[in-house]
């Protein structure tokens, strides 16, 4: 038999009866188990998930579940095809060996395989002192079972909501309150809300959004402690400022962590940052090293991205999860020179105030901006954002048809500021700083230290982290 | 029934909220919301505001929904 021909006979053989594990059992794993069907695969397929239900799809959860109208339970994704899996719902992966090919679960079993899908996305980051986080009223908000508690409170309801973190879940959950005419404070560190993903200038419009709702907005504070009552309620959030405002419920929206803890030891490139991969969703182990047998895909992933410098960037968005599900699955069951690039222009939206807040391209790689149409006062227009002379964002409030524009632009790496698209166009064209914070601040990065001398020896190793 | 909406790609037409006002809402002038698992007896109405979608984001269940082995 020629090389080829064996090669076609290897992938025929692994399409018939090779075992496939995907570990997670959200979006993204449930459109990679119907794209490997739709490819073809017939062999056995595994999806693990830790939380008790089938696929949901989680941005209703903090728009119309919280508000009341639509139940937690009924987000239930639509399934394109049946994927004839084997569910195993409720159990966690806590670990993976790489060697023997087998992923353990929280009750012990050993599942084997021959390709690996991790899609594990991320969690919330909790409140940081564990007795305060403990206390009723305290949530956060990532999971059908948050959204159905804080929903059931915010019916009650409350006294005063405090909302610790001005992101976009933390700004989507004071948008609710105000909608339910709930007294509610958004205590943000930043100068203003979404500044992270948007930059000052957007923040500061934002802010004012926010402020035009009714929304007390204090900005630039931290809140130090929660205090609660004798029945373990919190009633009480402390603000660094020594101020301190009474609340019935507190949400925390701090961000997310992603799902890497059960890797460690694994030897693949995975850590705060997430799972380390390549355009095709191919793990790198921890030197760094594209893996054959061990695929990445949605929140978790962390990829080089060819608009960006090849940078790699984890992209936590909704598109995200179902395309890089697809490219990844698809290349899990054939070989080179078939592979897919998973080619997204990163895009996310959020609904608040009354206001669809959508985005284009890597706003924060920016640092300038420009509005281009519309009215700000409106909050009714469309900016965007350059680096170096080009083009490599956009972020519209009520102008979502103009994205594809500027999407467009990007994807063509085209000038900044952009032409203008000839309509609707602003009295005030003349670029700004974007204000993004600085982002030399100190995280908690593990140390990845190389060992051995000889080129054959040289290899990455994680060193346990000094306190 | 089961849906989704692929907000990236919706645009605010509306269409969709003249077709199944039930099923899908306008939170201001272009954010939509929906009811993601509407009943079955709406299936008529949601098809046609799938149908007419001018960007056509709304993605309907192809196949019925929980399989063996699955929780619900």
């Amino acid at each position: 038999m020629t090389l080829r021909a064996t090669v076609a006979e290897l992938v025929r053989e692994f399409r018939a009866s090779g075992r496939i594990v995907i570990v997670g059992a959200s979006l993204a794993g449930l459109r990679a188990a119907e794209t490997l069907r739709e490819e073809g695969f017939t062999g056995s397929l595994t999806i693990i998930g830790d939380e008790p239900y089938e696929p949901y799809d989680r941005p209703p959860l903090s728009k119309q579940v919280l508000k009341g109208w639509v139940p937690a339970d009924h987000t239930k994704l639509p399934r394109m095809r049946d994927v004839d899996a084997d569910w195993r719902l409720g159990v966690a992966a806590v670990g993976l060996d790489r060697a023997t090919k087998q992923v353990r679960l929280a009750n012990g079993e050993q599942v084997p395989y021959d390709r690996l899908l991790i899609a594990t996305g991320t969690r919330a980051r909790q409140w940081p002192n564990p007795d305060e986080a403990a206390l009723q009223g305290v949530h956060t908000i990532r999971s059908r079972d948050d959204a159905a508690q804080l929903q059931k409170e915010l019916a009650e309801p409350p006294s005063r909501v405090v909302v610790i973190g001005a992101g976009f879940i933390g700004s989507e959950v004071a948008s609710v309150c105000r909608e339910l005419d709930l007294p509610v404070t958004v205590v943000e560190r930043g100068s203003a809300p979404l500044v992270g993903a948007l930059g000052g200038v957007i923040g500061e419009i934002a802010a004012q959004l926010q402020r035009d709702h009714g929304v007390d907005l204090r900005c630039g504070l931290g809140v130090s402690s929660l205090e609660g009552d004798s029945g373990g309620h919190v009633r009480r959030a402390h603000l660094s400022d020594g101020s301190a405002v009474d609340a019935d419920v507190v949400v925390a929206s701090l961000g997310s962590i992603r799902n890497v803890e059960w890797l460690e030891g694994s030897g693949l490139a995975a850590g705060f940052w997430g799972v380390g991969c390549d355009a095709g969703g191919r793990a790198f182990d921890i030197n760094g090293v594209v893996t054959d047998s061990v695929f990445v895909a949605g929140d978790v992933a962390r990829a080089p991205h060819v608009l960006y410098e090849y940078q790699f960037l984890a992209m936590e968005h909704w598109d995200n999860a179902v395309l890089g599900a697809q490219a990844a699955a698809h290349n899990m069951v054939n070989l080179e020179p078939h592979y897919r690039p998973h080619l997204l222009l990163p895009g996310f939206w959020s609904g608040q105030f009354g206001v669809n807040i959508k985005s284009v391209g890597v706003p924060p790689f920016g640092d300038e901006i420009v509005f281009t149409q519309g009215s700000v006062e409106e909050r009714h227009f469309a900016a965007a954002y350059g680096r170096r002379g080009r083009i490599v964002a956009a972020v519209a409030f009520d102008h979502g048809k103009w994205l594809e524009y500027y999407g467009r632009l990007i994807e063509r790496s085209g000038p900044f500021p952009p032409p203008p698209p000839g309509w609707d166009h602003p009295p005030d064209t003349k670029p700004v700083p974007a204000e993004f914070p600085d982002p030399r601040v100190p995280t908690a990065v593990p140390d990845v230290v190389l060992t051995g001398h000889a080129p054959s020896e040289r290899t990455a190793a994680f060193r346990p982290r000094r306190h | 029934m089961r849906i989704v909406v692929d907000l990236n790609r919706c645009q605010g037409y509306a269409q969709c909220v003249y077709l199944a006002h039930e099923v899908f809402r306008l939170n201001g002038q272009e954010a939509l919301t929906y009811e993601p698992n509407p009943d079955d007896e709406r299936r008529l109405q949601v098809e046609r505001a799938a149908a007419a979608c001018p960007v056509q984001a709304i993605a309907l269940d192809r196949v019925d929904g929980t399989e063996r082995g699955e929780a619900s």
